[in-house]
């Protein structure tokens, strides 16, 4: 039976080429994927924070890029990732590469384009 | 036999981008506490047998020709209601991106319920005022042609202008 | 080979009491590949949230959904009050995980309707929800709105519930039960419910681990997850709580654990209400964020993650919300291929889908 857990916040700051192998040893660690989240920093930075569940214990990635930067997309170890990679790139304008379900910008059809791209 | 339409009006509900709140509530309008059935109103889900088409939620620019494809399948004479403040004038959700404001920004609004969420109590007034409505635009269209049905071709037409519609937005995909 | 056709799935479809949309690749009867697009109700609240401070905000969260609108109020209060660093007192914690509990029976007994509907068994939809009526009767009673409450706040709760409340609110439920127990067991009974819903959409444990699902869906395939195991809010741990487990991963044991967990909830609000403290359930917090936190909650829906970034001021940098569906797309995705065309309704239905949770 699982048992009682206190969730600390853990957050891991990595470079973005180190991406896919952390992601990979979560995955062999038997972690489930918790969310995608992208989030504008300043007018030129966007953090995404990756996060990952076992027994209701969190760990979170933090990448930094610079926008227009592209990442790979975790696709290929997590699947269910395509949903919020998506929604990143719909919302936020970073371009995924190597997805394994690229919705090519027709996952939200909004009125605005990247309505969270930051202004110039 | 038209002219029992009001005795018996069917509704059709499209949740255009609301919070699900008015969406239960027009639902719980139907069940045994509040039960419209009484006045023979009955929630059906195709378009083509409504009177009434129930709109919960704003619109924005995807549901916005859903909205329109479903008003247009509906048999004349036809009453919409803006279910909530949201489907009136966008609410609390007015200054989104995404929201493009009240519902009567692309089909013409009969009745407006106020409200977040809208009470059954308001949703229910609503659809009988509506009615009035419904048998105001039903003698209006019986006046302006009497006796004479519309020509037949005119509503296979229509029919195959809706198909061309569908059609095109299926190709969008 | 049989020949190949694309049905379209909604968005307006008589079981979707929302848009969501699926092109469904058929082979003769049965479904190859199912594309989900979904879209029809973003509305950008995320975006919104940048400019409400931290108390209007509230408002704009409970609104992501009106089934599971306090949990949402609550998981974004508590990810605030934790960048904040500070704690509700207890009294607060009592009254919010009661009212999340009695929000579970209500999105339950609401989703139990909206399945015999979808399997079309009107009767028994409308004995679901007149039940749930009186649920809500509670709620109105006790917080003043019937699916809005808009009574959690950042450091407590607007107002109280007095004790002479949750006792009759715990003689009601008590007495609901076995009303509840009548109508429950034709759903695991009933012959023709389990025609439609046994060994249909089975979804096995390694595919629920591996498909990262959540919530209802992933504990009734035997993964024993369940936010309501962590202690970071809410009183769980002093209610003797264990999550419900089914083995058998098909429709039936989705419908069977939530059926389970609403009398679970019932008996997690009696065991609250008995020990329940007084005191104060409001306290000074302090006017700016700073830092970060994630929070998550345990929806009727299954986990939800609630990410505040403080800006330092009275505005978040971010406000993130993930929702339960989101999560349990791709799983629905997977159990849909290989069924047969009308058991569609029937496999979407079962994970529950709030789309209006999904889009925001």
């Amino acid at each position: 039976m699982a048992e009682r857990v206190f969730v600390e916040q853990n957050f891991e700051t990595v470079e973005p080429s180190q991406l896919i192998s952390k992601v990979g040893d979560f995955k062999a660690d038997g972690c489930r994927l918790g969310q995608i989240c992208g989030v504008v920093l300043d007018d030129e930075t966007y953090e995404i924070v990756y996060s990952f569940d076992k027994g209701h214990q969190l760990y979170n990635l933090r990448v930094d890029i610079k926008i227009g930067e592209e990442l790979e997309s975790i696709t290929g170890i997590y699947w269910p990732a395509f949903i919020y990679e998506n929604e990143i790139h719909d919302l936020f304008g970073v371009q995924f590469n190597h997805s394994a379900l690229d919705y090519q910008g027709k996952f939200f059809k909004i009125s605005e384009e990247t309505p969270w791209k930051p202004k110039k | 036999m038209s002219a029992y339409v009001t005795k018996s009006p069917w509704v059709v509900h499209y949740d255009g981008s609301s919070c699900n709140g008015c969406d239960i509530e027009v639902l719980a309008c139907l069940t045994p506490m509040y039960d419209v059935e009484r006045f023979g109103i009955i929630n059906c889900g195709n378009p083509k047998h409504a009177d009434v088409f129930l709109v919960t939620g704003s619109v924005n620019e995807q549901n916005k020709g859903i909205v329109k494809q479903i008003y247009e399948q509906m048999p004349e004479p036809k009453v919409v209601v803006a279910v909530g403040i949201c489907a009136c004038s966008g609410g609390i959700f007015k200054d989104c991106y995404n929201v493009l404001g009240g519902v009567d920004q692309v089909i013409p609004v009969d009745a407006y319920v106020p409200g977040c969420a809208a009470r059954p109590e308001a949703i229910i007034d609503a659809v009988v005022k509506g009615l009035g409505v419904l048998q105001a635009k039903r003698d209006a269209m019986l006046e302006q042609k009497p006796a004479e049905e519309a020509p037949a071709e005119e509503a296979v037409e229509e029919t195959a202008e809706a198909v061309e519609e569908v059609k095109e937005e299926g190709g969008e995909e | 080979m049989g020949k190949r056709t694309i049905i379209p799935f909604g968005p307006q479809h008589p079981v979707l009491p929302e848009p969501i949309h699926l092109d469904l690749v058929l082979e003769d009867e049965t479904v190859v590949e199912a594309i989900p697009s979904i879209g029809y109700i973003h509305r950008g609240l995320e975006k919104l949230c940048e400019i409400k401070d931290f108390n209007q905000m509230v408002y704009v969260i409970e609104r992501i959904c009106g089934i599971c609108s306090f949990g949402h109020g609550w998981g974004a209060v508590a990810s605030m009050e934790g960048a904040m660093g500070v704690q509700a007192p207890e009294r607060a914690e009592y009254l919010r995980t009661i009212l999340h509990e009695l929000g579970r029976v209500h999105s339950h007994l609401l989703w139990l309707g909206l399945l015999a509907d979808g399997f079309g068994f009107e009767s028994l939809f409308n004995h679901c929800w007149r039940i749930r009526e009186t649920v809500l009767d509670l709620f109105e009673k006790n917080t003043g709105g019937r699916v809005i409450f808009s009574i959690c706040k950042v450091g407590g709760m607007r107002k109280d519930i007095s004790n002479e409340n949750l006792k009759e609110m715990k003689e009601v439920l008590e007495g609901l039960k076995a009303e509840i127990k009548e109508i429950t067991d034709v759903f695991i009974n009933d012959a023709s419910v389990q025609n439609r819903m046994v060994g249909v959409g089975v979804l096995t444990k390694e595919e629920a681990e591996e498909l990262c699902a959540v919530g209802p869906v992933a504990r009734a395939s035997g993964v024993p997850q369940d936010i309501r195991m962590t202690d970071n809010h809410g009183v769980y741990g002093k209610l003797g709580f264990e999550p419900v487990l089914e083995e058998a991963g098909d429709c039936m044991a989705r419908t069977v654990v939530r059926i389970r967990e609403v009398f679970q909830s019932i008996d997690l609000i009696s065991a609250a209400i008995d020990q329940i403290p007084d005191g104060p359930v409001d306290m000074k917090v302090p006017n700016k964020i700073e830092g970060e936190y994630i929070t998550r909650m345990e929806q009727p829906r299954g986990e939800a993650f609630y990410y505040a970034k403080g800006a330092g001021t009275k505005f978040l940098k971010r406000m993130r919300v993930r929702t339960p569906t989101n999560m349990n797309i791709p799983a629905m995705v997977k159990t849909l291929a290989g069924a047969d065309l009308a058991d569609v309704p029937m496999l979407v239905l079962t994970i529950d889908p709030c789309i209006s949770c999904t889009e925001r």
